[in-house]
């Protein structure tokens, strides 16, 4: 198949789909399984079509198809113009076999830079998301359950005031403050704590503080929602019946919580694996993450199918981590957007 | 006998407001106690203040004799039963049941063991995998009870556990209540604010009214004898007379009043002069009266039969009275409009100040 044929078959694909859906509601209209008013009596033709085009255009066009096309992307050989098109132009894997290998013919020898660079960057991911869970948990306790709600408006103003904020600019604060002659390692020196400045980006400290910051509200509010919708009762029959504090966390909180927590989880953790600014501005010369690498592929290498199968490969690995999570939970996808 | 609970000048407040004020009481190992009184009086306050979820802002509370002060709600001998139940929605019946047992770290099959003798004392043998979602009003209602039991508290605190039940439920569980507590043998407190149900569960009741207790009795005292205007109208339906303290003798008191002068008992020796009023029940209001004190003459404006009895409102100089009449009374009801001549015995009405 040639990539001209591969470019119908995405812009098809999706369309494919949705004459499925409308076929089975169909189906099921016609056997009577379902009932009622229909979508455009219950919204009105005019509403009903605007939010029929409004949703179709805002997921086909911003989501879907240009997932699509870097998906078959990723599976074409960087040509230059002239040749696309022409007879070296079919599907390949020889993009991955580089993100494996370093080479796209050879599987002499690992491509050692990128897989590591894979690797910690989801390694790292996990632990931010971890480190994000501990460091909101409490919080989100303590606005959803026991702050008055004049405190919970304030907090949540302090919270959010900081995001106003542009991403790449507090990343800078960061190197500000953690900088060798940054604010840290000026306080530190000059209360005589260490005797030369420490190099906090160097050493990751930056990276992981920045990339953790960067995403805590995702974590804050998923968990604040559930925990809040959680009866005080509860925790005080809990409480009543004996129970010390951490196990009404753990066998009361976290369990009504657990939709909300997979749901804060995953957020961080998909958002902090494809974080670009952080990484970028707070990376010491020694860390490697991988969406810089990715970014590099297409702006340094003007590599895009190789960019590509390399976003295709991180968003994939990602999704099936975060399955394999939520099954281990027992939770399901639709659990955790309620 | 021993004191399961005491409360000893109890004072709770919440910024200015005074929710509870000066409460003392001495409740009894084994007893059934109830806590009667309006909405808003201090019930959930007293029983939380008990149980330890708030700290009293003035006095103590004493447990098997200890006073709790910094005892921690998780480490007193008490169970609550909360209003809204608050059964866990994430946990099974059975598991519910065995919490407190869990958290206390006995064994499984001891727990297990436990939770089906539990589950079959309130009739749930059956019941322990579901969820406690699958249950009806009535069953969750019993999982509470079996939850609180299972860690075997010294005093079980029931807060209006019923009010959520319909009318025959709710007179179900009160006996079934009435029963568990006889046979486990531990005190209950008991909170509710409908009258009828206070009378027939409970060995004493507390009457409250705005923070303060207002009279405690076993019900007959509290509604043959209240001591307060506010528990002779709370405590089932009574009529009050106002007037003056025209003279007194022999516990008893003549009283001034717009219906002419009616004698009642003065339990508080109220002096001569007092403006008090009159509380007669409108049982104790006899049709065609045979005594010659305290009689008077009212207008029927209305009469509603119920089968047992037959309500009559009347109304004499500008006072609404209440007469019941009894199934037995077999003459016809008095049409409305027509007079009707009404009297009491001295030893049925009584006299109390002004609430
Ligand atoms: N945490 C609190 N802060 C401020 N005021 C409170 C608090 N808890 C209770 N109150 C007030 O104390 C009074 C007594 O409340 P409480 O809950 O004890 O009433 P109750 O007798 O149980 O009423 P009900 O029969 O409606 O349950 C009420 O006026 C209530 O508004
Ligand atoms: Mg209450």
């Amino acid at each position: 198949m040639r990539s001209s044929d591969g470019h119908i078959f995405v812009l098809l694909l999706p369309l494919l789909v949705i004459a499925g859906f409308a076929l089975i509601a169909l189906v099921d209209r016609r056997q009577g399984r379902v009932t009622g008013p229909g979508f455009f009596a219950r919204n009105g033709v005019g509403i009903g079509l605007y939010l029929l085009l409004a949703v179709s255009f805002w997921a086909l066009l911003v989501i879907v198809l240009p997932q699509l096309f870097m998906v078959e992307m990723a599976f074409r050989p960087k040509l230059p113009p002239a040749a696309t098109g022409g007879p070296r132009d079919v599907y390949t894997l020889e993009n991955f076999r580089y993100f494996l290998y370093g080479s796209t013919t050879s599987t002499a020898a690992w491509n050692v830079t990128h897989l590591t660079a894979f690797w910690k960057t989801i390694v790292a991911s996990i632990l931010v998301t971890a480190g994000n869970f501990l460091l909101c948990y409490p919080l989100a306790f303590y606005m959803a359950q026991m702050a008055k709600a004049a405190r919970v408006r304030l907090l949540l103003l302090l919270l959010i005031a900081p995001y106003w904020v542009n991403e790449v600019l507090r990343a800078f604060a960061f190197r500000v403050i953690l900088g060798t002659s940054g604010v840290l390692n000026k306080l530190l020196l000059g209360a005589g704590l260490i005797d030369a400045p420490v190099d906090f980006l160097g050493l990751d400290v930056g990276l992981y503080a920045g990339l953790s910051y960067a995403y805590l509200l995702l974590m804050i509010f998923p968990l604040y929602n559930a925990i809040e919708s959680l009866d005080g009762r509860l925790i005080e029959a809990a409480r009543d019946l004996g129970a010390p504090w951490w196990r009404i966390h753990k066998d009361i909180v976290i369990p009504f919580a657990k939709p909300g927590i997979a749901s804060g989880c995953t957020l961080v953790f998909m958002l902090t694996s494809g974080a670009l600014a952080a990484p970028l501005v707070l990376g010491g010369p020694r860390s490697l993450w991988f969406t810089p690498i990715v970014y590099d592929r297409f702006y340094q290498a003007f590599n895009w199918p190789q960019g590509s199968a390399y976003a295709f490969i991180l968003l994939l690995t990602c999704v099936a981590f975060v399955l394999a999570v939520l099954r281990l939970g027992k939770l399901s996808l639709g659990e955790i957007t309620r | 006998m021993t004191e399961a609970v005491e409360l000893a000048n109890l004072t709770v407040r919440f910024g200015d407001f005074t929710a509870v004020e000066n409460a003392n009481l001495r409740i009894q190992a084994g007893e059934f106690f109830s806590f009667l009184g309006p909405s808003g009086c201090g019930k959930t306050t007293i029983l939380r203040t008990i149980s330890g979820f708030i700290d009293p802002t003035e006095g103590a509370v004493r447990i098997g004799g200890q006073d709790m002060r910094g005892v921690g709600a998780n480490q007193r001998p008490t169970a609550l039963i909360f209003q809204s139940l608050a059964l866990f929605p994430m946990m099974s019946v059975a598991d519910n049941v065995g919490y407190g047992l869990r958290v206390r770290g006995v064994a499984k099959a001891l727990r297990d063991r436990k939770v089906d003798e539990l589950l079959n004392v309130v009739a749930l043998g059956d019941q322990g995998g579901k969820q406690v979602d699958e249950l009806s009003g009535g069953q969750r209602q019993r999982v509470a009870i079996a939850r609180a039991l299972a860690v075997e508290p010294q005093v079980l605190l029931l807060d209006e556990p019923l009010s959520a039940l319909d009318l025959k439920l709710r007179q179900h569980m009160r006996n079934e209540l009435r029963a568990i507590q006889r046979r486990v043998g531990i005190t209950f407190i008991y909170i509710t604010h409908d009258q009828g149900e206070a009378l027939t569960m409970s060995d004493r009741i507390a009457v409250m009214n705005q923070g303060r207790i207002e009279q405690v009795g076993d019900g007959r005292t509290v509604y043959d004898a209240p001591d307060t205007g506010f528990v002779a109208s709370f405590v089932g339906e009574t009529n009050a007379i106002p007037g003056r303290i025209t003279a007194t003798a022999d516990g008893e008191a003549a009283l001034e009043t717009p219906l002419g002068v009616l004698r009642g008992r003065n339990p508080q020796t109220l002096p001569v002069g007092t403006a008090a009023q009159l509380y007669v029940r409108p049982e104790m209001l006899l049709p065609d009266p045979t005594t010659p004190e305290n009689r008077l003459s009212a207008t029927v404006e209305d009469h509603a039969y119920e089968g047992n009895l037959t309500h009559l409102a009347c109304r004499a100089a500008g006072l609404r009275l209440t007469v019941l009449l009894g199934a037995r009374d077999r003459r016809a009801p008095p049409a409305s409009g027509a007079s009707i001549a009404l009297g009491f015995a001295a030893g049925d009405a009584r006299v109390l100040p002004v609430a």
